[in-house]
């Protein structure tokens, strides 16, 4: 009898009712896992945001056919959020580019274009426009640079491609280098980094379980880093408080203990709020805060605080709008002497650090000479301790309902569960993200976090700290393998323009004498020789003079304002898409229009590849296609499924993900890009007898090639990275380092990632085989420590504060500091070393100064130097406000930078006449379900489909006020542009009270574009270039709006509506840019 | 080979909908529409052929526990619960199956033969929850397959993998059933009255469900029905009514030909 | 609850057994003015749809994918093949030939309906076989497939003898079989339908079979007026007034045991109409059709046209009662209350 008719089966088997065994099918039955049955299993790490999942890519004929979480990972274990789980569609079955297009000046259309010649004409047109506009001097002083050319984007890419981008620009006299890290998270590097010595993330994703108290404030970690968030609920699970300080109720604060609305941009005083009554009270960790703070420290006579003077510091010049610092600093403790060197001159003229200077804080301290004066009964009437109490003084809880629309009853709340879980054997961490960072004082939200957390003594401690929640796989990578403008990579600054700068005193203006900048000449010097090898010699200062010199900011916003004025012609977009998540999109696109030539990297046709053709302003007519001249070339990006390289997480942690197959068609990494660009340019300036070419001839460029579409090795450039002795053998850390030439190293935080010529941002120990520090996963800088300063986890005697809270601690017997993390202290320096006054370098520290990289070796409650608008953290408003500062007759950031301009007009503030044109507080904000700018989930129909449109969220009352309909449309006006938006009415958005008055607040997802599957208005249409003069990030959590029901207006009605608005606000060039 | 299940925690589910993404990863189950719905932050709106996860948002004027939602002066919740197949222990949809396509496999889950089905659609009305559909594309029906051939080569099903907090939890149903028992006991404890278990009962109307949840408010809030009865329960009456209708019908037929008839006639 | 936040030394980054995360557990909410108990408050124009009882109005259920026109026609031909082969049997036996041989057509052309609609609403049609893989006595569709396979042939049989006028004693015999097999044919869909989660028909399988038999008497019934002599068509008449009855008995049983379950019942104008129809028709038969040819025919029409609205509103009604949760919601409550 024939058996496979189920029937017969059913009718002689077991399954007589024919619903088991006995239906089942030949092909049911023959049904395998495809990863189970792949060819081989490929180690990555998710390319989205900077948590760092791990992943596990399965490929079957050459083909991936699936990816999903590693669970060996200590920090995902194996779980990815939606974005990542979307990873195999991103990489193989988006509508991702394949193909290079070009679109001649003038053209309507793309026009498909061979590879190689697109390249070389790439190369082309970097030659011609650096010979165009090259400058070997301004205003008397070398330059050597060329301000023709400018490039953005990094943080998606890999650290060997951040380091080959920098490397190539700079040595071709390209300064205006920037990426994500500038618009996302540069104030944390500032905040950090002056408060503690380093500008990354205090502690690890891991930790978050050893918290008693988890505060998460300007940061959506549940919807932004989901992944993370796993360790929020570890920490749930162990008995924390979970606190989320939020303007909106979002998926964070639905797993919260608490949610504390507040109004956008006001956290300095809800912080300052905290600080005022941890003073007060006398709760602050006492032994912790008198020993590892600067509060004993005794400040200048000359010193005005912002409580004198009506919310501004003295030392300030309303011409220049800079601070003179001077006056801040620690009385008996100076800022590098000065020798009368015309280069002092300069610094002491534009205050101590030039722009975009701060950010060398991302890894070390500042510079620093002397001993100050100190008084460890913090009653000094000059100690910092008694500086801070009369700062933050008025900062009541009535104060933060005025400022914050907090009520007292819910602050004080905070403040409770707050103290209550910090101190010697309980801990409580802060979470940030960019809803801190992105304001004109951003990096004063950071510092006034770190100020608390220093107070209350959670720093360096397990459970501890300040988490900052980085937005891009690497983010932190881009920033410390910097393609910004103003750093060379381990935040080494880049030098700025003075007259004969020569090495010599390029160092003596910047490295300290004490703390790790003593040894900065080592790392400079291995550097150059890194990047000119056997042409850097001592004779020749190693080649410093190769490098192009700073004048001023050079920042993203800037080169927009350069690219309108016609000075930059020339713009690479590596993966980033500023016609969506840039500051004013429209400037940016109107810059674009005024190029010579655009180069376009990406996955797919993003807004900034297509904005000639497409764009929102050919639709209202101000751009018409034909009349662009500017060239575009699109090169189809490769995925990093199909390049090798590392990522560095947001918890300073390098993760290397390994190539899992070819790219398809024209698709190639950066790095392939990068460096087969630099190969062309230098065969075609073979010979050249031009000075300014000799830096890209001597360049160091001879990387192994590999495959057939001659990828070059990422390996090698991290090797390069790693840097290496004079007997060629790799450098295990950067003590090795020396500045006689015989060490190579192009980044010195990194270098001990390749000690031994092992990988070891490519160890994969499983969590399960090593303990909760995971030490043997990846490699974190600094010296791969996971907690930074956690030398502070012990008592000043070198005795953990509790035993449940012990992390490094002193063995007396051994002489040696031990413990679960690396020691972030000399593993054999006593607890009782006192350095001999003329002791320099780190050995100027003693046993007790836990903030190594400080100068002073303490936590920075107030910062003599270093942040450019203040010592301490003070409330401001936004740059556009509907609110009057309630603190200051200073309503704004008096240090801000604003960019007045008719495409850029600023709004009336609080009191201000035609402030109430735009009545609403609006903010910006990501979703779970989409990435950045769209072009890596907007194209994803996975993705798309889970968040299809633009809208805009209003709470019922708003909604009332203006006769908005839930699901129907939204315009949301200012005075840049008016967007639209469907409507979400929502509870979750709730009206505030503040002085008696009722105060709405709009939110905005910012993903939203034109293009791809998903599609909206970019809420960045509405965003002001007005920015952190710190780190020239833009204030975009924070702006002013009105809101009407209906669709905008299309066609040359919508930038009428923009000026009617203007007009009825009475806004003109000069609105909202005083001092 | 024991019976294997989810167990859905809603209470730490934070509606990232990832499991609604590794799911259409693993399985290619097509992008389902691209509308804007209003309905919170849910665009996916239902169970069907294209979607086997759907996570549901309920945004309510009511309580959680202790939590303090400083949503102005009333009470605010914000619930999230990942909705799939429940695998039934009764499961009408394999029941009514004419082709034997819906089976029951050695892991004890009910799984559509993708190559069996002729797409007749009875299983649709059949399900008691909403959840198996007929795919468009295809036409023949489609739902939550637990990831068939993933268990069978030892893995857990793509959404219990991946998700972030461990809100779907995989694996022995009656480990399973216990650890809720556990978990049921801990969320009270913490102050969130309203938690119940939903398909955890074999007595209930489709003997057990074998992918069941913990719920904070009433089932029908999240879109599932309250007390589903698999229909099939009745079948054997449904046979008993209609075989005396079938006989009257034949009884009838024949008396209206008797011969008395044609006497009065 | 006791903190267990210290550094632990045992190395596993496992989370501890005793407990998972309690979100809300420690925010101490504040006393609100509103009770929880009090709900939703109404406010100024809220967003999301906040009535709880069901999600956002959403149905339960999925829609039934059954096209109206295949699956409602096929409860309509079924029925009224079944009942025009017994019909037929019925004359054959009695002698009444004509009759006999307009519910063998009947049948025959009602048979070729039903496996055309059948057949169409597939998704894939290409796959009808496979209804034969298994016997599934939990599935009506597939004993309806068996039933069918038993009727089919021998309906076939029974008409194509006729029209050819070949192998008469086959014939005869098949119109016996298919006489018998039959009522099956016409009371098994109403198993098919009920068998569902739909609440409107599941709940009614306790009326719906006779529904459905009085429903199919009543078109055979109609047929054999409209086609019959008058001299041939008794029973015909009798068998429409005796299913008109029946199929109005079970509807307004069925109606009345629902109770709110039957509002879609009641609210449609297609079984108003198809009792209105089927009433007026059976009486008309029985009356005037008796000597009028032209009644007769009118009787006839009258009664195929009240059972076609019959089966059409149950369907309808069926499908309402799935899309709106009240349906499914409600009286799930009602049975746990």
């Amino acid at each position: 009898m024939d058996m496979r008719w189920p029937l017969l089966r059913q009718l002689t088997g077991e399954d007589r009712s024919g619903r088991g065994a006995a239906v089942k099918s030949a092909r049911t039955a023959a049904l395998r896992a495809r990863t189970a049955t792949a060819d081989r299993v490929v180690k990555s790490i998710c390319p989205y945001c900077a948590v760092g999942c791990a992943q596990n890519v399965y490929v079957r004929d050459e083909r991936v056919v699936q990816i999903e979480g590693d669970p060996d990972s200590p920090i995902s274990r194996g779980r990815l959020c939606p974005k990542g789980a979307a990873s195999l569609q991103l990489t193989t079955a988006s509508d991702r580019r394949h193909k290079a297009l070009h679109r001649p000046p003038g053209g309507a259309d793309w026009q498909e274009i061979d590879l190689d010649t697109a390249m070389d004409m790439v190369a082309d047109r970097v030659i011609a426009t650096r010979r165009e506009t090259w400058e070997w001097e301004r205003d008397g002083k070398r330059t050597a640079r060329t301000m023709g050319i400018a490039s953005l984007g990094g943080a998606t890419l890999d650290n060997e491609e951040n380091y080959l981008i920098k490397k190539l620009l700079t040595a071709l006299g390209v300064v205006q280098i920037e990426n994500q890290a500038r618009v996302c998270h540069s104030s944390s590097v500032v905040g950090l980094g002056t408060s503690f010595g380093r500008g990354g993330a205090t502690t690890f994703m891991q930790d978050l379980q050893h918290s008693d108290c988890v505060v998460i404030q300007g940061s959506n970690f549940a919807e932004a880093h989901p992944v993370g968030f796993q360790w929020v609920m570890e920490a749930k699970a162990r008995g924390a408080v979970i606190i989320h300080i939020d303007p909106r109720f979002t998926r964070t604060s639905a797993l919260a203990d608490l949610h504390v609305p507040i109004r956008a941009g006001s956290d300095v005083a809800f912080l300052g709020g905290i600080i005022n009554h941890v003073l007060d009270n006398d709760l602050y960790f006492h032994e912790y805060v008198v020993n590892y703070t600067n509060a004993a420290t005794v400040l200048r006579e000359d010193y005005r605080d912002a409580e004198d003077l009506d919310g501004v510091f003295s030392g300030f010049d309303p011409e220049t709008r800079i601070y003179d610092d001077e006056t801040w600093q620690y009385e008996g403790m100076t800022v590098s002497p000065a020798s009368g060197a015309r280069d002092m001159d300069y610094e002491r003229r534009v205050g101590k650090l030039p722009p975009g200077r701060c950010e060398m804080l991302g890894a070390t301290g500042l510079p620093m000479d002397g001993t100050p004066q100190r008084d460890e009964t913090l009653s000094h009437p000059r100690c910092v301790m008694q500086v801070l109490r009369r700062h933050f003084a008025r900062y009541t809880p009535e104060m933060v309902e005025r400022v914050c629309g907090v009520p007292p009853e819910l602050f004080q709340r905070v403040c409770r569960h707050l103290t209550d879980n910090s101190g010697p054997d309980k801990t409580a961490e802060f979470v940030y993200a960019v809803g801190w960072t992105q304001h004109s004082d951003g990096a004063q939200f950071i510092r006034a976090a770190s100020i608390l957390q220093l107070l209350l003594g959670n720093l360096g401690r397990p459970g501890g700290g300040i988490q900052a929640l980085r937005g891009h796989a690497s983010i932190q990578g881009s920033s410390d393998v910097p393609t910004l403008f103003n750093l060379l990579p381990g935040y080494i600054p880049m030098p700025q323009a003075h007259e004969d700068l020569s090495l010599r005193k390029f160092l003596r203006a910047d490295s300290p004498h004490k703390g790790c900048w003593a040894n900065m000449s080592a790392y400079l010097v291995s550097l150059l020789k890194a990047w000119w090898g056997e042409s850097a010699q001592p004779d020749n200062d190693f080649r410093f003079g190769y490098l192009p010199r700073l004048t001023g900011s050079h920042s993203t916003y800037d080169t927009v304002l350069a690219q309108l004025d016609g000075v930059c012609k020339g713009y690479f977009l590596l993966g980033e898409n500023p016609a969506v998540g840039s500051a004013n999109t429209r400037m940016q696109r109107l810059g674009m229009a005024n190029l010579d030539w655009l180069v376009v990297r990406d996955l797919n046709l993003i807004e900034s590849a297509t904005w000639w053709k497409d764009g929102p302003e050919i639709e209202t007519g101000e751009l018409i296609t034909e009349d662009i001249g500017t060239e575009v070339f699109f090169f189809p990006a490769a995925s990093h499924t199909e390049k090798s390289g590392s990522f560095t997480n947001t918890n300073r942690l390098l993760q290397w993900h390994h190539q899992a197959v070819e790219p398809a068609g024209d698709a190639r990494s950066d790095l392939w890009f990068m460096y087969h660009l630099g190969r062309i340019i230098r065969e075609k300036l073979a010979g050249s007898a031009d000075p300014m070419d000799a830096p890209v001839l001597e360049l160091t460029w001879d990387y192994p090639l590999v495959g057939e579409l001659s990828e070059p090795s990422a390996e090698a450039v991290l090797a390069e990275i790693n840097g290496w002795g004079p007997d060629g053998r790799p450098l295990s850390g950067a003590g090795e380092l020396k500045d006689d030439g015989s060490t190579v190293c192009g980044c010195w935080i990194y270098c001990g990632v390749h000690a031994g010529g092992v990988n070891r941002a490519a160890r994969r120990k499983p969590h399960t085989e090593q303990d909760w520090i995971a030490a043997e996963w990846g490699w974190a800088w600094p010296a791969n420590r996971r907690i930074l300063y956690n030398r502070a986890s012990a008592r000043p005697d070198g005795s953990p504060w509790s035993e449940r809270k012990k992390l490094v601690w002193w063995d007396a017997d051994a002489g040696r500091w031990t413990g679960f993390d690396v020691p972030d202290i000399d593993v054999d320096k006593d607890p009782g070393f006192r350095p001999p006054e003329d002791a320099q370098g780190v050995a100027a520290l003693s046993g007790t100064d836990p903030f190594v990289m400080q100068a002073d070796g303490k936590g920075w409650l107030f910062a003599p130097s270093g942040v450019v608008d203040g010592p301490l953290p003070t409330h401001y408003e936004p740059q556009d406000s509907p609110v009057a500062n309630p603190l200051y007759g200073r309503q704004r950031n008096p240090a801000r930078k604003v960019y007045p301009h008719e495409d850029n007009r600023y709004q009336p503030s609080g009191e201000e006449p035609g402030a109430s044109v735009y009545p609403y507080v609006v903010t910006t904000y990501r979703l779970t379900e989409h990435f950045t700018a769209g072009g890596m989930s907007r194209h994803t129909p996975y993705l798309a489909e889970l968040q299809p449109e633009m809208f805009c969220e209003v709470s019922p009352e708003l909604a009332a006020e203006r006769g908005l309909v839930h699901g129907d449309w939204a315009t949301i006006v200012t005075a840049r542009n008016a967007i639209e938006a469907r409507v979400m009415v929502t509870d979750r958005m709730p009206s505030l009270r503040l002085d008696g008055k009722v105060l709405h607040q709009i939110g905005l997802p910012f993903h939203y574009g034109p293009n791809g599957l998903a599609r909206g208005d970019a809420a960045n249409e509405l965003s002001a270039i007005a920015l952190d003069p710190n780190s020239h990030i833009q204030e975009v959590k924070a702006l002013a709006a009105d809101i009407r029901p209906g669709r905008r207006p299309r066609g040359p009605a919508l930038p009428e509506l923009v000026r009617s608005y203007q007009e009825r606000a009475g806004i003109g060039a000069g609105t909202g840019t005083e001092a | 080979m024991g019976r294997v299940g989810f167990f859905t925690d809603t209470s730490i589910c934070i509606g990232c909908k990832a499991c609604e993404v590794a799911c259409k990863e693993w399985n290619a189950v097509p992008e389902d529409g691209l509308a804007f719905t209003g309905m919170s932050y849910d665009n996916t709106v239902t169970l069907g052929s294209d979607t086997w996860r759907h996570v549901a948002f309920v945004e309510q004027r009511r309580p959680l526990g202790n939590q303090e939602p400083g949503v102005g002066d009333m009470d605010f919740r914000w619930l999230m619960a990942s909705d799939v197949c429940k695998h039934c222990t009764e499961a009408a949809c394999l029941d009514v199956c004419p082709t034997g396509s819906l089976f029951r496999t050695e892991f004890g889950t009910v799984v559509v033969q993708q190559d069996i089905c002729n797409g007749c659609g009875y299983c649709v009305p059949a399900c008691p929850f909403g959840v198996i559909g007929k795919r468009e594309s295809s036409g023949v029906a489609a739902k939550c397959t637990m990831c068939y051939d993933r268990l069978g080569d030892g893995q857990e099903p793509a959404c219990a993998k991946t998700c972030p907090t461990d809100s779907i939890q995989f694996g022995d149903l009656d480990e399973l059933r216990e650890r809720a028992e556990r978990r049921l006991e801990q969320v009270r404890a913490a102050g969130t009255a309203s938690a119940r278990l939903y398909g955890h009962d074999e007595g209930d109307g489709v003997g057990g469900m074998g992918a069941f949840f913990l719920l904070l408010d009433e089932p029908e809030v999240y879109g599932l029905p309250p007390d589903p009865v698999v229909t099939t329960r009745d079948l054997p009456s449904m046979w008993r009514h209609a075989g005396v209708a079938a006989l009257a019908l034949l009884a009838g037929v024949a008396a209206t030909a008797l011969p008395i008839w044609r006497r009065r006639g | 609850m006791t903190s267990q936040t210290d550094v632990r030394l045992d190395g596993s980054a496992e989370l501890r057994t005793e407990r998972e995360a309690t979100p809300g557990s420690a925010g101490d909410r504040r006393e609100r003015r509103r009770s929880p108990e009090a709900g939703p408050e109404k406010g100024p124009e809220k967003g999301p749809e906040k009535s709880y009882d069901s999600y956002y109005g959403r149905p339960v259920l999925n829609e039934p994918t059954w096209q109206e026109h295949d699956i409602a026609g096929y409860l309509f031909l079924g029925g009224l093949a079944g009942a025009s082969s017994t019909l037929a049997a019925v004359a054959e036996l009695t002698g009444r030939p004509r009759l006999a041989r307009v519910g063998r057509v009947a049948a025959l052309c009602a048979l070729g309906g039903s496996f055309y609609s059948l057949i169409h609403d597939l998704g894939r049609p290409e796959r009808f076989i496979n209804m034969l893989r298994v016997f599934k006595v939990t599935s009506p569709m597939s004993v309806g497939t068996w039933i069918l396979t038993a009727y089919g042939p021998q309906a076939v049989c029974a008409g194509a003898a006729d029209l050819s006028g070949r192998l008469p004693r086959l014939g005869r015999a098949a119109t016996v079989g298919a006489g018998l097999v039959g009522p099956a044919v016409a009371t098994y869909t109403a198993a098919l339908i009920c068998d569902t989660a739909v609440p409107a028909w599941h709940e009614g399988f306790r009326e719906m079979p006779f529904l459905f038999a009085g429903s199919a008497a009543a078109a055979a019934g109609g047929l054999g007026m409209l086609a019959a002599p008058l001299s041939e068509a008794g029973p015909a008449r009798r068998v429409a007034m005796l299913g008109a009855a029946v199929e109005c008995v079970a509807a307004t049983r069925m109606e009345r045991r629902l109770g709110p379950l039957a509002e879609p019942l009641k609210r449609s104008p297609l079984l108003r109409a198809g009792e209105a129809l089927s009433l007026a028709g059976a009486l008309a038969g029985v009356t005037v059709g008796r000597r009028s040819r032209i009644a007769a025919v009118a009787a006839g029409a009258a009664l195929l046209a009240g059972s076609a609205c019959t089966r059409f509103g149950i369907f309808r009604a069926g499908m309402e009662s799935a899309n709106d949760p009240k349906y499914t919601v409600q009286w799930q409550r009602r049975k746990l209350a």
